[in-house]
């Protein structure tokens, strides 16, 4: 009989939920290069050449209709090839739904400016530009803001200690506020108290531990997500 | 919106005015609401173009994240917008519970959502009453304040401090309320309508008040959502956006409130709206009393939140859960979220990206009032130097969340 040979019938795969068919729409546009659902939030990558096409996009088709720009963002992440990695927060209130553009960025690569899509963007690419040193173009306004006037380095870099190279105070002889070299007064400790058991994952000798624990974990994703296909 | 947003579109050479002579407002003045520093280019009395300087409280916040673990972070998150501390540690806990794949239980997401509101008040009182001062109304910041006194005990009665509560966890919040609290709260609700009655009277139908705001810093709906623009001052121009109706956290689901919105998106309006949101979140304050059951107020799973002191006194496995929680602290799985609630001043976001440590690896605090601020030369242009003032106390700016 033809049942017997026939494999046992699957269940029907669930319908795609709206955040999985707004991501089948976000793929089709050209420079998308990625998109993934992680924790019911939408994630595209984006390659930085097409971002002003892409942004255009999202902002005027009415399907995304993403008008605001919520926030703007860098990642640091020394070890990866393209270093840096700029995050675009995207909300739309006449279709309630967010979405999160992930550009990735190398350290002498410039990323293009989307202030005249949004203009709420001039702000927090200066501040992308003054914690991380991305540079934003066509941002005639790429002054810092966070930090102080005169500021050297850029301080949410992985590699910029966190009591920083200079201190200031006011000098009494000088009449004048002065910066010299920070000096600790007690060595900079920084407790790591990540143990053997649960917290370090490379303890020398100690793999298989780390391997099982990857298995029965939910897979390592960073902030990027894995590409899908475009 | 094309025309509101094209900035390109100038010649590139543009007439440079050397006539209009530029003015420091602030950092010292009573009405830059903390450290702004606002370079004013000036044509007469009016303003040509308004240039903030921010950074003067900036104390690297989201660097010093990183180098904590989570519980740690959670007391900088009242040191953001320190009018509203309890609403910043919810959106902060939201994105690690969400990390870990935990869920407050019953009782705690009720209080953090009655405390949400509360918080809302205080912000509300305060920026409404010293936004008066700014223009010249000196009683109601007298009235205000005692009212914010009484909200501020129910703040120390729950956390044991008046502003910084530290009072929120991941996975529900610090420790049950007192005995008795309830009641106090429950007695609160049925007077402050009263005051915003007696504020309402003061302020909505003054002249003078009125001469001052109407008509002042009108931004319209397309420009304020293009400029980021969430909260009070969104709603002000007349878009009904509330991430606590459109998508709500914790309990907001099973509250009813109304969600107030202006028409005209002036400093009046904008006035309006927070006026008749106080009156809105004593209505849910009410309804958390109502609903709010006994039970637990935070996960009951020891990796994420300490046993009791008692137990720890009788069970060796409690004193270890306590230890680890205190040094190590949990590992929260790697992900990233962009976790939001809508503060009293708008969205206030949180980009957690976890990697996998007992430490965040990276945590932008989207605040709330940076927007607003980038917006401060667009609603100033072509106003008197003395709507400045009225302009930046109605957008409710704080600088500890601005410069983070």
């Amino acid at each position: 009989m033809a049942e017997e040979t026939a494999p046992a019938a699957e269940a029907p795969p669930p319908p795609p939920t709206r955040l999985e068919l707004l991501g089948q729409a976000v793929a089709t546009i050209q420079g998308v290069t990625g998109w993934t659902i992680q924790l019911d939030e939408l994630i595209a990558q984006v390659d930085r050449n097409a971002l002003p096409s892409v942004a255009q996009t999202l902002r005027d088709d009415p399907r995304f209709a993403f008008e605001a720009m919520m926030d703007l963002c860098g990642v640091d992440w020394p070890e990866r090839e393209t270093r840096f990695e700029v995050v675009y927060n995207l909300l739309s209130v006449s279709r309630n739904q967010r979405i999160r553009l992930l550009v990735p960025v190398g350290v002498n690569d410039t990323v293009p400016s989307v202030r005249t899509i949004w203009p709420s963007a001039t702000w927090w690419e200066r501040e992308a530009w003054d914690l991380f040193g991305i540079v934003f173009t066509g941002q005639p306004d790429l002054r810092r803001i966070l930090t102080d006037y005169g500021f050297e380095g850029h301080p949410m870099r992985k590699d910029f200690p966190l009591t920083g190279y200079v201190e200031c105070r006011y000098d009494e002889e000088r009449k004048a506020v002065v910066y010299e070299p920070v000096r600790l007064t007690q060595d900079w400790r920084q407790f790591d108290f990540l143990s053997p058991w649960e917290g370090m994952t490379t303890l020398p000798g100690d793999e298989k531990v780390f391997v099982e624990r990857a298995e029965e974990k939910r897979p390592p994703v960073t902030g990027s997500p894995e590409v899908k296909g475009g | 919106m094309n025309d509101a947003v094209n900035l390109d579109q100038k010649p590139s050479s543009k007439i440079v005015e050397i006539d209009s002579h530029a003015i420091n407002f602030g950092p010292q003045h009573p009405s830059a609401h903390g450290v702004l520093r606002l370079i004013l280019e000036l044509d007469g009395e009016v303003v040509e173009r308004a240039d903030p300087h921010i950074g003067l409280l900036h104390r690297g916040t989201e660097k010093l994240m990183e180098y904590r673990t989570y519980t740690q972070s959670v007391p900088y998150f009242d040191r953001l917008d320190y009018t509203s501390p309890m609403t910043q540690e919810h959106a902060y806990c939201l994105a690690v519970e969400k990390l870990l794949g935990i869920q407050a239980p019953e009782r705690g997401q009720w209080i953090r959502v009655m405390y949400h509101e509360i918080t809302r008040v205080l912000n509300h009182l305060l920026n409404l009453t010293t936004y008066a001062l700014d223009v010249g109304a000196i009683t109601p910041s007298l009235w205000g304040f005692e009212e914010r006194e009484k909200l501020m005990e129910f703040y120390d009665a729950a956390s044991g401090a008046r502003l910084h509560a530290n009072y929120f966890r991941p996975g529900g919040v610090a420790k049950d309320l007192p005995v008795g609290l309830t009641e106090r709260i429950a007695a609160w609700t049925e007077t402050f309508p009263k005051f915003c009655d007696d504020l309402e009277e003061l302020l909505t139908a003054n002249r003078i008040w009125k001469q001052r705001t109407v008509d002042i810093g009108i931004i319209s709906p397309e420009d304020a959502l293009a400029w980021g623009f969430s909260g009070p001052p969104l709603r002000a121009s007349g878009v009904p956006w509330d991430l606590r109706r459109t998508q709500p956290y914790d309990k907001y689901a099973e509250v009813e409130f109304q969600i107030p919105v202006g028409r005209n998106g002036d400093c009046y309006d904008r006035y309006l709206v927070r006026l008749n949101e106080m009156r809105e979140s004593v209505k849910i304050i009410r309804q958390c009393l109502a609903k709010m059951k006994p039970g637990p107020v935070k996960v009951q799973d020891r990796k994420f939140t300490p046993p009791t002191r008692g137990e720890m006194k009788r069970s060796m496995e409690a004193l270890i859960h306590h230890f680890k929680l205190y040094t190590e602290g949990y590992h929260v799985p790697a992900g990233a979220t962009y976790t939001t609630v809508e503060s009293p001043k708008g969205e206030f976001g949180v980009y957690l990206v976890a990697d996998g440590t007992n430490r965040p690896y990276r945590c932008k605090i989207r605040s709330t009032g940076f927007a607003f601020l980038q917006a401060t030369d667009l609603l100033c242009k072509r106003h008197m130097l003395a709507d400045v003032s009225a302009i930046v106390g109605s957008l409710d700016v704080v600088f500890g969340e601005i410069d983070r």
